[in-house]
């Protein structure tokens, strides 16, 4: 005991007893909780299967496969979409890249206007070792990066597997345009919002094909259920191999391409 | 409409680049976001430059922690604007706060700035100038005595108890108030670095970058306008304190300059998909604003002059001017990285075999005018602010006494 210290300050009186003797209790009442809270979760995460492809939610479950071996180029997806779904001009709900792979190993990539109007007859055709036509979309993807950050939850998946924005809800931030790592939405400057391709939802939801679809001379696009194992696409993604875009990012895109080469991005 | 500034495309196009075609647009984020940041990471400097004096007994700067706190606020008050301003439907963005998107990184930032604003700073600077405010409702005009009366919440009560329950009130704020600032501040990196699809973005250092970098800024601009206002108040500035911030600033900037390098490092030695076109663009467009103005003048440069200042004799009069031309330096490398991130990150394609260009425009909605009043404002709310709570140590002391002799009087 210092000097400075009164006879009997250090003496524990029994109310001071019972206040330690309660906090002790609360100490180790809420340590046993955590500990047991964080077996339970602990056991649970264990428990957890691994499932590195999951199925599909629901029973229409649309998506679109495109065979780059079939299409030819002539852009009437990119003008039938401009028109069904009054796209501003200079901007793209889906839009067609031409590869061309010349003999010295070099690849030419362009999509003047889109595709919209076609390509130019421009490389001679002796310096080409190989060229083909890339129709491009939304991916209306399951994990969809743009569907994440959307901070009002104005772009979002309907039951049917298709993402969409609404128009009326969206605050245009431009951040899912940030997200989208394949270049599928863009500004509408008529609405002042995120704009991107629908699949034709208004069309699709009363039994119709998507104009892209409805309008391809060489059935390069194929719409339809992948839930349904007699559909189209289905079989068409099961009959071939079948590959998405920019798989790496895990963003569970569903537009599967069939002829799918290393030098397309 | 007239371009004030265009990135020279034509200069780096080349045969076989190829961007999207909704990417030959304008880009999406302009000059406005690039402010978003930058005013959000002042917010958090100051505000750790203020907390250095209160939490860790930093009296060296204590000159400058009221000086801080307010900046902080005044800040604050504008970060929300070039938000809200580059908004294509500004009058629906009350949604992100009744309606918040749970997984998104954007939604969290109104209940993060709330909860910063209300919770630490505005409470924080009542609690530091309550006593002020009460000793001034005594002996202001009629206008101002109901102003200050309101601002005190109608707590007059000037006993020894009180103002100690304001003192642990306050240090109790800061110290809620140094994670609150590391978390405004990290998730505005966040924002950026969580996007997988953009990889001059993605990265898990950038939150940290973002707060380091804030930091460093913070600390300078107060640095800047202490010594500014010293100037313009014909006061004599306190060089004990000038060299304290300057030792913070250069600790600071160890810090940030080493993670930024770490950064540039880190992606050339990992050499991914994106090396290449990152590569072309920091050897192009961005050369100048990534490696003389962010990284040479705003940073190196600076970080060099300050350690040699630490050994060097010279006289107050030149230390001081050399703090001056130190802390803009830095101020402007700060800017600059927001917008090597900002624009940076947008100026190649997400084909990674393009660039893309961004104009920068004089009038209209994302201007340079707009960017300027918004860049302005924060300085005109501290200016009021100061007129209003002076957070001036030579004022405290008159103050003090006058109100002391006000008190003895009563």
């Amino acid at each position: 005991m210092t000097p400075e210290e009164k006879p009997g300050e250090n003496t524990m009186t029994r109310t001071d007893f019972l206040a330690s003797a309660a906090k002790s209790a609360v100490l180790i009442g809420l340590g046993a909780g955590g500990y047991a809270s964080f077996n339970s979760l602990t056991s649970k995460l264990a428990k957890r299967k691994l499932t590195p492809v999951r199925g599909y939610p629901n029973s229409t479950w649309y998506s679109m496969a495109i065979d780059i071996t079939t299409c030819i180029g002539c852009g009437k997806c990119v003008e039938a979409c401009c028109t069904e779904n009054d796209v501003p001009p200079e901007h793209f709900r889906t839009w067609v890249e031409r590869y061309v792979v010349k003999n010295n190993g070099e690849v030419l990539i362009d999509s003047p206007e889109g595709g919209k109007n076609g390509f130019p007859d421009d490389i001679p055709e002796s310096d080409i070792a190989k060229s083909f036509f890339m129709p491009k979309m939304c991916n209306h993807c399951d994990e969809s990066p743009c569907i994440q950050v959307c901070p009002v939850g104005a772009t979002f998946l309907s039951p049917e597997g298709v993402v969409l924005v609404d128009y009326e809800y969206c605050i245009g931030c431009c951040y899912c345009i940030q997200s989208c790592p394949y270049g599928s939405r863009f500004w509408n400057p008529k609405r002042h919002t995120a704009d991107k391709c629908t699949l034709c939802y208004h069309r699709i939801t009363k039994g119709k094909l998507p104009a892209c679809v409805e309008v391809c001379p060489v059935k390069a696009r194929i719409f339809g259920n992948l839930a349904d194992p007699n559909s189209e696409i289905s079989k068409f993604c099961r009959d071939n191999a079948v590959m998405t875009l920019k798989p790496h990012l895990k963003t569970g895109a569903k537009v599967f391409y069939k002829g799918l080469t290393k030098e397309a991005v | 409409m007239w371009s004030l500034f265009t990135h020279p495309m034509s200069l780096f196009a080349q045969a076989g680049t190829y961007v999207f075609p909704n990417e030959k647009n304008e880009l999406q984020w302009g000059i406005l976001i690039v402010l978003y940041p930058y005013l959000t990471g002042l917010v958090a400097g100051a505000f750790i430059l203020a907390s250095l004096v209160r939490v860790f007994k930093a009296d060296a700067v204590k000159p400058t922690y009221r000086l801080a706190l307010l900046t902080a606020l005044a800040f604050l008050i504008c970060a929300p604007l070039p938000l809200v301003g580059h908004l294509g439907h500004p009058e629906r963005a009350y949604e992100i706060m009744f309606t918040p998107h749970a997984t998104s990184a954007m939604a969290i930032f109104g209940f993060v700035y709330l909860w910063y604003l209300m919770a630490v700073l505005l409470l924080e600077v009542y609690f530091d100038y309550r006593k002020d405010m009460v000793l001034a409702a005594q002996k202001s005009g009629m206008i101002m005595k109901c102003a200050y009366t309101l601002f005190t919440l109608g707590v007059k009560d000037l006993s020894p108890k009180a103002l100690e329950f304001d003192e642990k009130a306050g240090r109790f704020l800061t110290i809620i108030g140094i994670p609150s600032a590391v978390l405004l501040h990290g998730y505005v990196g966040f924002i950026f670095g969580s996007l997988k699809g953009n990889p001059w973005w993605s990265s898990v250092l950038m939150p940290l970058i973002f707060l380091l970098s804030a930091i460093v800024s913070g600390i300078a601009m107060v640095f800047v306008i202490w010594m500014a206002t010293t100037w313009f108040r014909k006061q004599k500035l306190d060089i004990k304190c000038a060299n304290a911030i300057g030792r913070y600033l250069m600790f600071a900037l160890v810090f940030d300059l080493t993670l930024e390098t770490l950064d540039i490092v880190h992606r050339i030695y990992e050499a991914g998909e994106s090396l290449e076109i990152l590569r072309l663009l920091s050897s192009g467009y961005l050369y100048y604003t990534i490696f003389i103005v962010q990284l040479f003048l705003g940073g190196i440069v600076p970080l060099i002059v300050l350690a040699v200042m630490q050994a060097a004799k010279m006289s107050d009069a030149v230390r001081i001017r050399y703090y001056f031309v130190l802390a803009l330096m830095v101020q402007i490398g700060v800017f600059t990285m927001r917008w090597n991130v900002v624009i940076g990150g947008q100026l190649f394609s997400k084909t990674l075999l393009g660039l893309t260009t961004y104009k920068l425009e004089l009038i209209g909605k994302e201007g340079f005018l707009i960017f300027l009043t918004v860049l302005s404002l924060p300085f005109v709310i501290l200016f009021v602010l100061t007129k209003i709570l002076p957070p001036w140590e030579d004022h405290e002391e008159n103050d003090s006494l006058q109100g002391k002799a006000a008190v003895l009087a009563g």
